[in-house]
């Protein structure tokens, strides 16, 4: 079977060691897995994860699973496919003399990125964009010398009026 | 009124409906202890070991279908609990286990008997919980049960702080509970169940594989009408053993590892596999590749994750067993299936797999059969694991539902003799009877102390072959009879036993079998029996590890003489 990989959204209570509960099925269970982020959602008490995992679809599926058996999780959805807005956030530290840092600033143009921070012989830059873009921007920026990279891993979310991972409001009206 | 944290956990538990609870106490749960002479209802037998305590829940538990209650004090407590704990995740026993903590303000401070016991037990609970305030106490024991007992059951731990035990809340026992991500989804999907229903309706070999989600749903019923309106062999894990009459005409034993020969070869021969509330572990499906290859699966089970975990399934039904069951059965067609069953039937006759050989000595198997004999199989048979195991499921014919209790996914040796004294403790009406190894014996052997102290009547039967019996089966068979670390040197058992106040008998004659069995039977309370059996005996059908089914290995000509 064809081993790609997937984002899954997790829609999960936010009580203390949620993600240590997830982190640890995976490990647990093989998973492999590419990137894990938590965050808020629109919804009081319910943080947000994202998770991208490479394998096939057999065992994607099996992580779905396994993760909304967990108590805390109250939905999990594949949303890997075209119609899925993927976005992480880099910040990365380059080497930048004043011969070089008019070069760096129009490749920071170029992918639409952001310097946020300056110094004599370097510079820092923010950078949002699916993985594939911050990947050739990193590789742009390479040849000047890295000192520092910073990614947060990837957050998802379908494109459309839909939600990406619909819970039913009603059975969280007791969660305080 | 304000209430104690203790008060507070023992009105839970009663609402619970718990009415018996096994554990030792020790520094931080002193308050809950202190507490329990308020609440009479509430009974608490003192083990000798906390994994003893944790086997004992599990045997409750089994034994009855509700949910077992173990107790330990923080540390070595409650890591002494892991193993029952694990043991029940495995086996999918409604499990309630209760640790003491230490103080909130010395949390993360390394303080004395101080252990993360819920991050130690994460992977082997269903849920677990540290309970942060005395407010929040009776809420998460609802839930603790609600988990523990519904969809597919399993073992939820509380850690409690000592000082959660003595602060002070208002007591409101909540009368639901709010759980958003839990759906133990009830209702099998109509158009699987029809799907399922054509399946079979349309096969000319089926066969059914009942597991233990039979025995937790109590589908016995549901499973012998499915099974008698479409002529459907059954064979079971075994975990299933029990969940359908081994001597009805439709039952073909039980399949895998050790397994009945003919019920691991219809495997390979059927054309619809209708597998209930099982798992496929390794141990039965032998090698995942050369698995039921001419089969459609249909797999029943509660739990969703369980679906294509192990094998491809053609026609999957999530939800509870019974209901489903009772669906499908008003779809299935009469059928006789005449030509598959007396395949089954010769099947039988050229693997029989389970035929006792004559011979002067005490062998494993003869001892097993005089137990089912003399007790008529009116039994509850606890093991523990190893070569007795596979022989008292081999040899002992479970007709009664539920009436075999031995540890399945984890393998615990030392198993047998906590989990017997905890079934008794549930059915004190039913005969109990302990079938041991001398080596899973010895691993809990203290709770013979907890047996005399509470006078549990027990039976234990000991097949003391004087190895650890399986692993010398394996390094006889596939590492040249180098046994190394095998032979053990056992204590006298009648002694101990008596050391304890417990009756007992060493029997080294094939004609004591009986008489000494009947005695036991007959003595009151608890009773020992010390049969020193064949030391090099084999456990036969064998399926290698790694092996297929039909690659099985049968009982060779046997060449010992007594020894």
């Amino acid at each position: 079977m064809l081993t790609t990989k997937h984002t899954l959204v997790a829609m999960v209570t936010d009580k203390p060691g949620v993600l240590n509960r997830a982190a640890s099925l995976f490990r647990r269970r093989g998973f492999n897995i590419d990137s894990i982020t938590v965050g808020h959602s629109e919804l009081p008490h319910i943080s947000r994860m994202t998770i991208v995992v490479i394998g096939n679809s057999a065992m994607v599926e099996q992580v779905r699973k396994q993760l909304e058996k967990l108590v805390d999780v109250i939905k999990v959805a594949d949303v890997t496919g075209a119609t899925t807005i993927i976005r992480e956030l880099a910040l990365i530290k380059v080497n930048a003399t004043s011969t070089t840092r008019s070069e760096i600033m129009q490749i920071v143009d170029i992918f639409r990125a952001k310097i946020v921070d300056v110094s004599s012989d370097s510079l820092i830059i923010e950078a949002t964009g699916d993985e594939d873009k911050l990947s050739s921007f990193y590789n742009m920026l390479r040849g000047f010398g890295i000192k520092e990279l910073a990614r947060t891993g990837c957050v998802a979310m379908i494109r459309g009026g839909a939600k990406s991972a619909a819970i039913d409001k009603e059975s969280l009206k007791d969660i305080q | 009124m304000k209430k104690t944290g203790s008060q507070i956990l023992c009105e839970s538990l009663i609402n619970e409906g718990v009415d018996t609870m096994f554990g030792i106490l020790g520094g931080v749960v002193i308050p809950f202890y202190d507490t329990l002479p308020q609440y009479p209802q509430l009974k608490h037998i003192l083990v000798a070991h906390e994994q003893g305590g944790a086997h004992a829940a599990e045997g409750y538990a089994r034994a009855t279908g509700k949910v077992g209650v173990c107790i330990a004090t923080s540390g070595p407590g409650a890591t002494n609990l892991v193993t029952g704990i694990a043991d029940a995740y495995m086996d999918s026993v409604p499990l309630v286990a209760i640790t003491g903590q230490v103080a909130r303000s010395l949390i993360g401070k390394d303080a004395f008997q101080e252990i993360d016991i819920t991050g130690i037990t994460l992977p082997i609970t269903k849920h677990n919980y540290l309970v942060t305030d005395t407010t929040s106490l009776a809420g998460i024991v609802k839930e603790a049960f609600f988990l523990a007992r519904t969809g597919r059951p399993g073992p939820v731990l509380i850690d409690i702080p000592k000082d959660v035990l003595t602060g002070l809340a208002e007591f409101n026992y909540p009368d639901h509970v709010s759980l958003p991500g839990y759906k133990p989804k009830v209702q099998g999907h109509p158009a699987q169940i029809n799907k399922a229903a054509k399946l079979i309706n349309d096969s000319k070999k089926p066969l059914i594989i009942a597991g233990r989600g039979a025995i937790i749903s109590e589908s016995y019923n549901e499973l012998k009408q499915l099974a008698e309106t479409a002529q459907i062999p059954v064979i079971t894990t075994l975990l299933g053993i029990s969940s359908f009459p081994e001597s009805h005409i439709l039952s073909y034993g039980w399949l895998g590892m050790h397994g009945m020969a003919y019920a691991n070869l219809a495997v390979e021969e059927c054309d619809v596999m209708i597998a209930i509330g099982m798992r496929f572990d390794d141990r039965v499906t032998g090698k995942i590749s050369g698995f039921a290859p001419n089969a459609k699966i249909i797999h029943i089970d509660v739990d969703p994750a369980e679906i294509g975990k192990n094998v491809r399934v053609d026609i999957p039904i999530v939800g509870d067993i019974k209901p489903i069951l009772q669906n499908l059965n008003k779809a299935i067609e009469k059928q006789d299936h005449m030509d598959w069953i007396s395949r089954m039937d010769q099947l039988r006759k050229e693997h029989p797999s389970i035929n006792i050989r004559d011979t002067d000595c005490i062998i494993p198997q003869y001892v097993i059969r005089q137990i089912y004999e003399s007790t008529q199989g009116n039994a509850i048979v606890v093991t523990g694991v190893g070569q007795h195991q596979m022989w008292a499921a081999q040899h002992f014919w479970f007709d009664k539902p539920n009436s075999l209790i031995t540890s399945g996914g984890l393998g615990t040796m030392g198993y047998g003799l906590p989990a017997a004294m905890g079934a008794k403790v549930a059915c004190p009406d039913e005969n109990v009877w302990c079938i041991d190894g001398d080596g899973s014996f010895q691993m809990n052997i203290q709770e013979l102390g907890t047996i005399a102290r509470e006078n549990i009547g027990v039976k234990i039967a000991i097949l003391n072959n004087g190895f650890l019996g399986m692993v010398r089966q394996w390094q006889e068979l596939f590492y040249q009879r180098r046994y190394v670390a095998t032979p053990l040197s056992c204590p006298d058992f009648v002694k101990v036993a008596e050391a304890y106040n417990i009756p007992g008998i060493t029997v080294k004659n094939k004609i004591d079998v009986i008489p000494s069995i009947k005695t036991a039977m007959e003595a009151e309370g608890p009773f020992l029996l010390n049969f020193i059996v064949e030391p090099e005996e084999n456990v036969y059908p064998m399926v290698p590890a790694g092996a297929s089914l039909s690659e099985v290995l049968e009982e060779p000509v046997k060449k010992v003489r007594c020894k």
